[in-house]
């Protein structure tokens, strides 16, 4: 287990004071204006060595990430720094709690990473619903203002940067990060056609990076600590330390940091009071977020919780949100309820994905009844098969991956139901196409 | 879209408010703030936004007002409808589920005696269910206005109902007492000297 001392969210649960006053005593905010006069391309460097991967779920080196943008920044074309706040993922709650909690070491990470990538301006998109959060995070940047830790001459640096709170509305396409940057321009949040990157053209046309909250949160600490620290936790290309929301079936759902590479297992009964009705009672995880395949208790078992190990079982880290469900959950229930998240959020403007959602919710509610053929089951994977990879985003996908995982682990349950209705005890033989 | 009421106009207030997130953005882009004056016309207008909002704020912004009508109705935390005073929006998706978000609707359509998607005779309430709204350790939960409240049972759904209609403010976050996202058992981590 993580000992105390490695980690970065101190106050992830709000103990303390979140003010400015309370974040210094936990370190916030110390030697800023040194770790700025090494250098942009020593903090870049810094991040690669880190190892540190993308905390909103792509997992994409954070390092190599900011080295893609302009090292000469156009005046006309500014460099710009975006925050990703939109926390919208099914089961993912933890960014909301650095930015109660905690705003002020996401702030300082603002600082540190808008310098590296020379960016003197940077906004946080916040989802619209945490108003709360909202108001905790633009009383810490006022705080940080006042104190001259950003604005002109940042924390004594000679780096000028500006910070700003945009919320968002409604929408969780706009964690996308195109469509974050549309919503940002004042449009609806349609996702882009990607080429050109958001390094090439982002905001307002100009040089953008979108990172995760938790991504920009714990830079601060891996600049003052080192790379090396960093990326001596976890496993080798998971590294780190890592936000966990446990939620669902356990006795004592919770936020936790944890090690990357944490076994699911471990991080259940140690931090989250074990499965309801014993580990034995566990039918199946969701291991990162509803956008990632579930998984079947035998794999959850003595899977490792990091990008690697939940990518070799089909399923992903995504963002790192466990959802628990024990033997009472009616498995294809808890899927068409994500299947309805993703109609209802399709932004519309790929037909695969704004017609294919929806299809998918209706044959889904179907087969929660047993209202099917069997033969659906397998039009229902072919036709996800179909919308997936074929959009401008991947809420297509996001789409797609919750019903194989329900295909590939739970069909005879499927198939069962739908035998149960016709009156077919289980084990004969499926009907033929209805 | 409904379209029967009378001008508005930004409030004194209201206006420096709109001034200072349309100042966020750098000269010319002040359409960035469409989000943001949509939520103070919504706010000033009693909970919803008229055609005549979307107007006003098509001519601060210098947007075609189609554009501020796109965005009203792209995002789900525009009203285009009148709601109640309370609006209550109840997290359907799979971690609320799990934990008996269908309880939490049952309760509320008995207490209240509307629908989803009703709202109240007196015009005190409007009921809702909404897609994942990010306190899912803390599920099932509720929004109601601008505050959440989690850990919730059908009991306490009721008496927060209750204490509503009578004027009183229930307390928010979790209404079992637990530390925010902490185990509610106590914390297994930050429990080192100097942390605790």
């Amino acid at each position: 287990m993580l000992s105390d001392s490695d980690r970065i969210f101190t106050n992830l649960y709000g103990a303390h004071d979140w003010h400015l006053a309370g974040a210094r005593t936990r370190g916030a905010w110390d030697g800023t204006s040194e770790l700025i006069a090494k250098g942009h391309d020593w903090v870049v460097e810094q991040m690669k060595e880190s190892g540190l991967r993308g905390r909103g779920g792509a997992g994409f080196p954070t390092g190599l990430k900011w080295s893609f943008m302009p090292k000469e920044p156009d005046p006309r074309r500014p460099n710009y720094l975006i925050v990703n706040a939109d926390e919208s993922e099914p089961g993912t709650c933890k960014d909301r709690d650095v930015m109660r909690h905690d705003p002020h070491i996401l702030i300082e990470g603002c600082l540190l990473a808008a310098f590296a990538m020379r960016a003197n301006a940077g906004y946080i998109y916040i989802r619209g619903e945490f108003f709360r959060e909202a108001q905790n995070l633009q009383t810490a940047i006022d705080e940080a203002y006042e104190a001259g830790l950003i604005g002109k001459n940042a924390s004594g640096s000679g780096w000028d940067f500006d910070l700003y709170v945009h919320r968002g509305a409604g929408a969780y396409i706009c964690g996308e990060e195109t469509g974050l940057l549309e919503s940002l321009e004042g449009k609806p949040g349609r996702p882009r056609l990607k080429p050109p990157f958001p390094a090439g053209a982002g905001l307002y046309g100009c040089p953008s990076t979108v990172n995760n909250v938790e991504t920009i949160a714990v830079v601060p600490a891996i600049l003052k600590r080192g790379a090396e620290w960093f990326s001596g936790l976890g496993r080798p290309k998971n590294v780190g330390t890592k936000l966990f929301c446990i939620s669902g079936h356990v006795n004592q759902p919770c936020n936790v940091e944890e090690e990357m590479g944490i076994p699911l297992r471990e991080l259940i009964d140690k931090h989250a009071g074990g499965v309801r009705g014993g580990w034995d009672n566990l039918l199946a995880v969701i291991p990162g977020g509803a956008s990632v395949p579930m998984l079947p208790k035998s794999i959850c078992d003595d899977v490792l919780m990091d990008f690697d190990s939940l990518m070799a079982e089909k399923s992903g880290l995504g963002t790192a949100a466990v959802i628990v469900m024990d033997k009472s959950t009616d498995v294809i229930e808890a899927i068409a309820r994500l299947s309805h998240f993703y109609m209802h959020e399709s932004c519309g403007q790929c037909t695969p994905c704004r017609e294919g959602t929806g299809w998918v919710y209706r044959l889904m509610q179907r087969l929660v009844k047993g209202d099917a053929s069997v033969e659906e089951i397998d039009l229902l994977w072919d036709v996800v098969g179909q919308i997936e990879g074929s959009t401008i985003c991947a809420l297509g996908d996001a789409a797609a991956w919750p019903i194989q995982g329900l295909i590939r682990h739970f069909r005879s349950e499927m198939e069962q139901r739908i035998l149960a209705r016709q009156g077919i005890p289980s084990g004969a033989d499926a009907p033929r196409a209805a | 879209m409904n379209a029967g009421s009378k001008n508005f106009v930004f409030s004194p207030e209201n206006m420096v408010r709109a001034k200072a997130h349309m100042a966020k953005y750098p000269e010319g882009r002040q359409a960035s703030a469409v989000l943001a004056l949509l939520d103070l016309a919504q706010r000033q207008n009693g909970g919803w936004v008229s055609r005549e909002a979307m107007a006003h704020i098509a001519e601060l912004l210098d947007m075609a007002e189609i554009r501020v009508y796109e965005v009203a109705t792209f995002y789900t935390m525009v009203n285009l409808q009148p709601v109640g005073k309370y609006l209550i929006q109840l997290c359907r998706t799979t971690p609320c589920w799990l934990c008996g978000s269908d309880d939490l609707r049952n309760v509320c359509k008995d207490v209240l005696g509307i629908g989803v998607g009703e709202s109240t005779e007196d015009g005190m309430f409007t009921l809702i269910e909404v897609e994942c709204l990010g306190a899912c350790v803390n599920a099932p939960m509720a929004q109601i206005n601008d505050d959440f409240y989690e850990d919730l049972s059908a009991a306490r759904m009721k008496e927060i109902l209750e204490m509503l209609r009578r004027g009183e403010q229930p307390p928010t976050g979790s209404q079992t007492g637990r530390q925010t996202s902490a185990p509610a058992t106590g914390a297994t981590t930050l429990t080192d000297a100097g942390n605790a």
